[in-house]
């Protein structure tokens, strides 16, 4: 699996859309001007091959698109707790499995019961705190999609750390100190961890990429399995970013291999997608990550004399990640 | 109660009988985690389910946690959810608790009573569920395997009502009920089956805006809604008085099903609620929860047959709180006293003990209340300390200055 015969014709998708008077998320809601987060869901909702219901651990995305009697949903959407979304999409899963086989609610015309399951989780309830349910709903082989939109923190309760967090980030409990400038480690290889689960398909988006994210989707939805995709998420209120940056920024990210983009199938086969592999093929495209950290101000404390060292130890960090990457790709040697 | 049905009687132990409850109750998933003295359960509902036994799906999940929270999203998907567990496992699902009753998904759940850690003890108290007892959850506890089979179905029906909505709790004693063999009338499956129907989730009306229509209360991309939304001061109280609500609407259907069910199986426990043994005329009533309860009734028959004049009132239901009803038992009678598996440290007695306590306080004569904490990590409670404390109440009002609380069976 993880081919798909699909090509993403925006037009036609858009056109659809439009006179559907559906994109699955609707303008009103309350992210931040700038914050990709809605883009993603959006591409998201374009991959979509029929009905798609959303499970949302709570975070951003969750307490931005809701409030009663409000709500920026026009897909069935159920938002729990923070660490357990994969734990609330295993029970739709079943639940959906056992009445379609029961044959429950057919001829009934108010409920449809054929639709795709998808959980939208920010890196703190991916990462760290809902770790534990993911990996438990993997190994169990529930057939849904996560989306971990990777906004680096958790932005929705100010900006702390989280696993993901990047070495020398500034947050508010990670702050540029006289003493500790930032966080001091770096990242979790988080898709490292859900690749080795060897789930059918694993992979990266950056909204900036929206043909390479929209094919990746809907092989998440076509897929026979639990599937992980991990999007680059800009957050202009943790990064200090230009509001208006946010998609350049998606594609700095990928050009200077700080989140390069790839797949994962049956947790073996890893390749990398056009925008990546252009670069490993001509390394030299390879851009220095100082241009994609001077676009953020978390970064700033980096650009001081006397830590200018952080900047060379950052770029060391990400051409480690970039040469085990083209390592398991093949491409090395 | 004339025209009950054809029985089965098997032997079975408390677990197994509420393993046979979810098995007839058209359960669609079953999510769950093993803990001592749960395991049971969860082992017997494999084995049903792999034996081809029971048509349910199994989630076995990676934590309590998790297997409450996949009861929730069955549940919201529209389908029948189960789960068990204990202590240390009741204790993990805290948050969850509380979001599965204030989204009012109707989930059963079997609680095994254990005492929560630490020390970590396997053994019975009711320090567990007792600390979920503010969650929104309907609580019922059984005094036998026999009763936790019936209320285990019953609680499908209270849960998932149209006038109460919410999730409900069936207690067994662990190991004193749980692993405790005992003849079990098992009703046909069939019988259970209409009894219990298949899950339908309940309509909500949509706003005037979109006409007359009343829509499934579920994920349906027919009618997307939104489940879980960010809700602050300007609605949430409101949304808590609907839960309140709701749960005062909670005992009428209570009684209802459990008359309903006595019709059908030939066995009830006094009116659903509460289950009164020759409390009528007595002077003095022994109230509390669980298996000691009947023990408690061989305790009064001994007494009654030296003159004196005690009954007994097992609480069913903690939630609802039936204090009418112990209100109206308490009021002809001259002392009370109220056993409590469960401490609440600080306090001035058990949780139990505090609110018959407070049930009573409108009364006009308020009978003196004595408490007794007992029980604890499983500590036994022979018949002899039970008469003790009975005869103790008895004599409870020519001794105003007592102390109120005791903690009978513990060492020095
Ligand atoms: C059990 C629990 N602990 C802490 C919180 C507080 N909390 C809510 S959202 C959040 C951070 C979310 O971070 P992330 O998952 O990265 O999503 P983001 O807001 O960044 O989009 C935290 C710590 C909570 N809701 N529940
Ligand atoms: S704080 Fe960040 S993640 Fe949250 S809505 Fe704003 S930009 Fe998006
Ligand atoms: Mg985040």
């Amino acid at each position: 699996m993880a081919e798909t015969k699909w090509v993403p014709n925006i037009r036609q998708i858009a056109k659809e859309m439009h006179e559907r008077g559906f994109t699955g998320i609707t303008p009103g809601h309350r992210l931040c001007a700038g914050c990709v987060a809605g883009t993603i869901v959006r591409q998201v909702m374009m991959a979509a091959r029929k009905p798609v219901v959303v499970i949302n651990a709570t975070g951003c995305l969750e307490v931005a698109t809701t409030i009663f009697p409000y709500t920026a949903w026009q897909v069935p959407w159920a938002h729990n707790a923070f660490e357990n979304a994969a734990a609330v999409a295993s029970g739709v899963e079943r639940a959906q499995a056992k009445l379609i086989r029961d044959k429950r609610f057919e001829g009934d015309p108010d409920i449809e019961m054929d639709y795709d399951i998808v959980v939208f989780g920010g890196d703190g309830g991916t990462y760290d705190i809902g770790l534990q349910a993911l990996s438990g709903a993997l190994e169990r082989g529930h057939k849904f999609m996560y989306v971990l939109y990777d906004n680096e923190a958790y932005m929705n309760t100010g900006i702390q750390r989280s696993g993901s967090t990047p070495f020398g980030a500034w947050t508010t409990t990670t702050p540029a100190g006289k003493v500790i400038p930032g966080k001091p480690v770096g990242k979790k290889p988080l898709v490292d961890i859900i690749a080795a689960h060897r789930i059918p398909y694993v992979a990266t988006v950056s909204p900036y990429y929206w043909n390479d994210a929209l094919v990746k989707f809907r092989k998440g939805f076509e897929a026979d399995g639990p599937v992980f995709i991990r999007a680059f998420s800009t957050c202009n209120r943790g990064w200090y970013n230009a509001p208006e940056e946010s998609i350049a920024i998606s594609r700095l990210a990928v050009e200077t291999c700080v989140f390069p983009l790839y797949e994962v199938v049956n947790g073996v086969e890893w390749r990398l997608s056009p925008p990546s592999l252009a670069i490993a093929k001509n390394p030299q495209k390879k851009k220095p990550v100082e241009e994609y950290l001077k676009t953020q101000r978390r970064f700033r404390h980096m650009f001081k004399p006397e830590n200018r060292w952080m900047i060379k130890r950052f770029q060391e960090m990400v051409d480690y990640e970039w040469e085990l990457l083209l390592e398991r790709v093949g491409l090395k040697g | 109660m004339a025209k009950s049905v054809q029985q089965r009687m098997m032997s079975l132990n408390g677990d197994e009988a509420v393993a046979w409850a979810a098995r007839q109750s058209n359960v669609d998933v079953v999510a769950a985690f093993p803990i001592t003295p749960q395991t049971i359960i969860m082992e017997r509902i494999a084995e049903f389910i792999h034996d081809g036994l029971m048509d349910s799906e199994i989630i076995r999940v990676e934590s309590e946690h998790s297997a409450l929270s996949a009861s929730w999203g069955a549940s919201i998907a529209g389908a029948r959810a189960f789960t068990a567990t204990a202590a240390n496992g009741l204790a993990l699902m805290w948050e969850i608790l509380y979001i599965v009753a204030s989204s009012r998904a109707p989930v059963v759940m079997a609680v095994v009573n254990r005492a929560l850690s630490a020390p970590i003890n396997i053994h019975c108290d009711h320090s567990d569920s007792m600390g979920a007892r503010d969650s929104g959850w309907i609580q019922i506890y059984s005094e036998d395997a026999q009763e936790a089979y019936d209320n285990t179905i019953q609680a499908f029906r209270i849960a998932e009502h149209e006038n109460v909505q919410l999730p409900v709790m069936v207690m067994l004693d662990g190991f004193l009920i749980s692993h405790t063999m005992q003849n079990v009338q098992i009703l046909p499956e069939d019988v259970v089956s209409d009894f219990v129907g298949y899950r339908k989730p309940s309509r909500i009306k949509l706003p005037e805006f979109y006409g007359e229509k009343e829509i499934p209360l579920m994920l349906n991309p027919k009618y997307p809604i939104s489940i879980g939304p960010l809700d602050l001061y300007d609605y949430y109280f409101e949304h808590k008085m609907q839960q309140i609500e709701a749960m005062k609407r909670a005992p009428e259907v209570i009684k209802e099903i459990h008359k309903e069910f006595a019709e059908i199986s030939g066995r009830s426990y006094g009116d659903g609620l509460l289950d009164p043994y020759r409390a009528e005329d007595a002077d003095a009533l022994i109230m509390g929860i669980g298996s000691t309860m009947g023990t408690m009734k061989a305790v009064v028959d001994e007494l009654r047959e030296e003159g004196k004049k005690v009954g007994s009132v097992r609480i069913r239901t903690f939630r609802p709180f039936p204090a009418d009803e112990i209100r109206k038992l308490a009021s002809g009678v001259s002392s009370l006293g109220v056993l409590d598996r469960s401490a609440s440290f600080g306090a001035e007695g058990g949780p139990l003990f505090m609110e018959v306590r407070s049930a009573l306080y409108s009364l006009k004569d308020r009978p003196p209340v004595l408490g007794y904490i007992y029980g604890l990590g499983g500590r036994d409670m022979p018949p002899r300390l039970l008469k003790k404390i009975a005869e103790e109440v008895l004599s409870a009002r020519e001794e105003p200055e007592r102390p109120r609380v005791g903690y009978p069976g513990v060492r020095e």
